[in-house]
């Protein structure tokens, strides 16, 4: 066990890879000489020079691109998109290209990429740097989305990605990277498990990336009116891991999902579809959802505030299906 | 090449030149029988015909070895047939059957062959031309002497996609042979009423990439500055730029009743047709005799049946295996 921020557990993760497989590089806006927006790559220039640390110009949509290409060539890109609302100008290449290609091809090709991007709201970014598009990656087949909510997750679901064969998302909830905690160096992590993060009997929250922590606490805060709360971290977003929710489900009888998009066409409705259709009999209420309000991200701070879930909404959604 | 430097040409050039005519002849029958069963109901969705444009990919071709990496667009039988496709695969892809390139997963717009590296088809206009620049990024991190082709119409110059992977392909000095296809109408929309700046090479030049423009109905012409430019981007690993000025003689597709271009234009172009033309030009050296031609339009008609045989033989894929290849099975990694 090490302890380590999940920013360093990013950075660590892709040192490893560009250590262990000459294939694997890194290319993004200002991943190099400035060291990443987030300071995700900080260093890395240093150890592995310009080859594999590429700076690019503001060019999203042929950056992402070429790494479909350098992925059909040979190559093992990961490709940093600053934010995920900077992500929208590359998603002809996402949408129409990586994601079909394999299938386009009759199976002739695979586009071995994984994209890094971070998410999220709650930095007083306003409308186009703040937002929850996960639920559109999730959307679409031929790729998978992942979106680490702890340390070893953002470390080991990297590394996962990296032995996909196909186009992996990461999305990094930007509020994270200075979160502290652990990363274990020893058994390799699966795309599509969900994890169980608090063992409960008269709920489950669902959740994933940077809704987690909050909903951790709400957890608690119920926990003091004695109800007992069993919190469930997606961690995949597509192939989303069913089972894990349905078996849950049955056991507490009750399920709120926590979802940092906008609650219309959300991430949080397709769970609460796939438990009506996997669990219906299970259920003693129906299933609740948390979201983020049906507005632009505002700027101002209570607004921000308002704007996005929050653990007494959480606890508040939670005593009321009781 | 000119004409009177064929004749002192040996019979293997002779040869090399009766290719050319009978690969032009094999696309463009190709593409009128694709016509004729799409009316029959074969062939469903889109289907884009390179009729008239025939002499800027077999012209091209040539100039690239088996390692080297195709990049093509939704208007791509030409290409793929000059590379080496079997016209039956391509045929068979378009009736949707099991035994086409893609299984009947792309159809006409999406044709691939990983053994051929031709890396498909695109349709959305401009689409290609990153994938082609990350293809060449690959070679240069690998250290392989390879280039990369990238085949695109003069629509993909209005898109963003465009000025972004000149950009890169030259900032990143990635061995790309961009070969733009002007046949002068995007859809129904004319160059002149699109662009800013028609002669369109020198768009290239803008981002330090040499470029010029080549007369794209003459086969010979194509073959010569692409060749040149090949060798260029093999030798210095910088992209280079050619535009072919050429003409679709068809409708953008079969659902476009060619409203917005006057027949007399269409005719005018036709006169420049680039297989009779160069068909004139071998008759008149006397490089072809008309026995010869026949015998050509036999072999090739030979060849579209059995492509249109092999299409027809075809399986359907079992709508069991609807899903099969959305991802990849875990235990086939991708290979390089």
């Amino acid at each position: 066990m090490t302890k380590m921020t999940y920013r360093e557990a990013v950075r660590g993760a892709m040192r490893d890879a560009m250590r262990a497989d000459p294939r694997v590089f890194l290319m993004g806006e200002d991943v190099g000489r400035y060291g990443g927006a987030f300071a995700v790559s900080l260093g890395l220039l240093k150890e592995f020079g310009p080859e594999r640390i590429r700076d690019t110009p503001l060019s999203e949509s042929t950056f992402v691109g070429a790494g479909i290409g350098a992925a059909l060539g040979g190559m093992r890109p990961i490709v940093e998109v600053m934010t995920i609302n900077f992500s929208l100008l590359a998603l002809d290449q996402i949408v129409n290209n990586a994601a079909t290609l394999r299938h386009m091809s009759g199976g002739q090709f695979s586009v071995p990429m994984v994209v890094r991007m971070a998410s999220g709201g709650g930095r007083g970014m306003a409308a186009q740097h703040s937002h929850s598009f996960e639920c559109w990656y999730a959307h679409v087949p031929g790729i998978k989305s992942v979106a680490p909510a702890t340390v070893a997750d953002a470390r080991g679901l990297l590394l996962a990605a990296l032995e996909e064969p196909d186009p992996v998302f990461i999305f990094e909830h930007a509020l994270l990277y200075a979160l502290e905690g652990d990363t274990e160096d020893g058994t390799p992590m699966r795309i599509g498990e969900a994890a169980v993060r608090r063992k409960g009997r008269d709920v489950t929250l669902i959740t994933y990336g940077g809704t987690l922590g909050k909903t951790l606490q709400a957890a608690e805060a119920l926990a003091a009116e004695q109800i007992d709360a069993e919190v469930i971290d997606l961690r995949t977003l597509r192939p989303l891991d069913t089972a894990t929710i349905l078996d849950s489900v049955s056991r507490t009888h009750r399920a709120v999902v926590i979802d940092e998009g906008w609650r219309t066409g959300s991430l949080a409705a397709e769970v609460s579809a796939q438990i009506m259709e996997g669990a219906f009999d299970s259920l003693d209420a129906p299933v609740a959802r948390v979201c983020s309000a049906e507005v632009p991200m505002p700027y101002a701070k209570h607004l921000e505030d308002a704007a996005m879930p929050q653990a007494a909404m959480i606890a508040a959604t939670v005593r009321s299906l009781l | 090449m000119m004409a009177t430097e064929l004749l002192a040409l040996p019979e293997l050039q002779r040869d090399h030149a009766l290719k050319l005519l009978r690969q032009m002849l094999l696309i463009r029958r190709f593409e009128e029988k694709s016509a004729e069963v799409y009316t029959l109901g074969k062939i469903r969705g889109f289907l884009h015909l390179y009729i008239g444009e025939e002499a800027v990919a077999v012209g091209a071709m040539p100039a690239f070895a088996p390692d080297d990496a195709i990049v093509a667009t939704y208007r791509e039988h030409g290409h793929a047939i000059a590379r080496g496709i079997p016209a039956g695969a391509v045929m068979a892809e378009m009736y949707g059957k099991a035994n086409g390139t893609s299984r009947g997963r792309g159809g006409s717009m999406h044709i691939f062959d990983a053994s051929r590296r031709f890396y498909g088809g695109y349709a959305i206009v401009g689409g290609g031309l990153p994938i082609a620049v990350g293809l060449a990024l690959a070679d240069k991190m690998l250290n392989r002497p390879r280039i990369t082709a990238c085949f695109f119409g003069e629509g993909a110059v209005a898109e963003g996609e465009f000025h972004e992977s000149m950009n890169l392909a030259a900032l990143w000095q990635l061995p790309v042979l961009f070969l733009c296809e002007n046949n002068r109408y995007a859809m129904g929309t004319a160059l002149a009423r699109s662009e800013s700046e028609t002669d369109l090479h020198l768009k290239a030049q803008g981002y330090h990439i040499e470029s010029r423009a080549v007369d794209g109905m003459d086969v010979l012409a194509v073959e010569s500055a692409v060749s040149e430019a090949a060798a260029a981007v093999r030798r210095d690993g910088l992209p280079r730029f050619i535009e072919f000025r050429t003409y679709r003689f068809r409708a953008h597709s079969m659902a476009d009743p060619d409203l917005y271009r006057s027949k007399a234009e269409v005719e005018e172009w036709k006169h420049r047709c680039p297989i009779e033309t160069f068909a004139a030009m071998l008759r008149s050296e006397g490089l072809l005799s008309d026995a010869e031609r026949q015998a050509m339009e036999a072999d090739v008609a030979a060849e579209i049946a059995e492509a249109i045989a092999v299409a027809d033989a075809g399986p359907w894929e079992p709508t069991e295996d609807l899903t099969r290849d959305v991802y990849t099975p875990r235990q086939t990694r991708a290979s390089p």
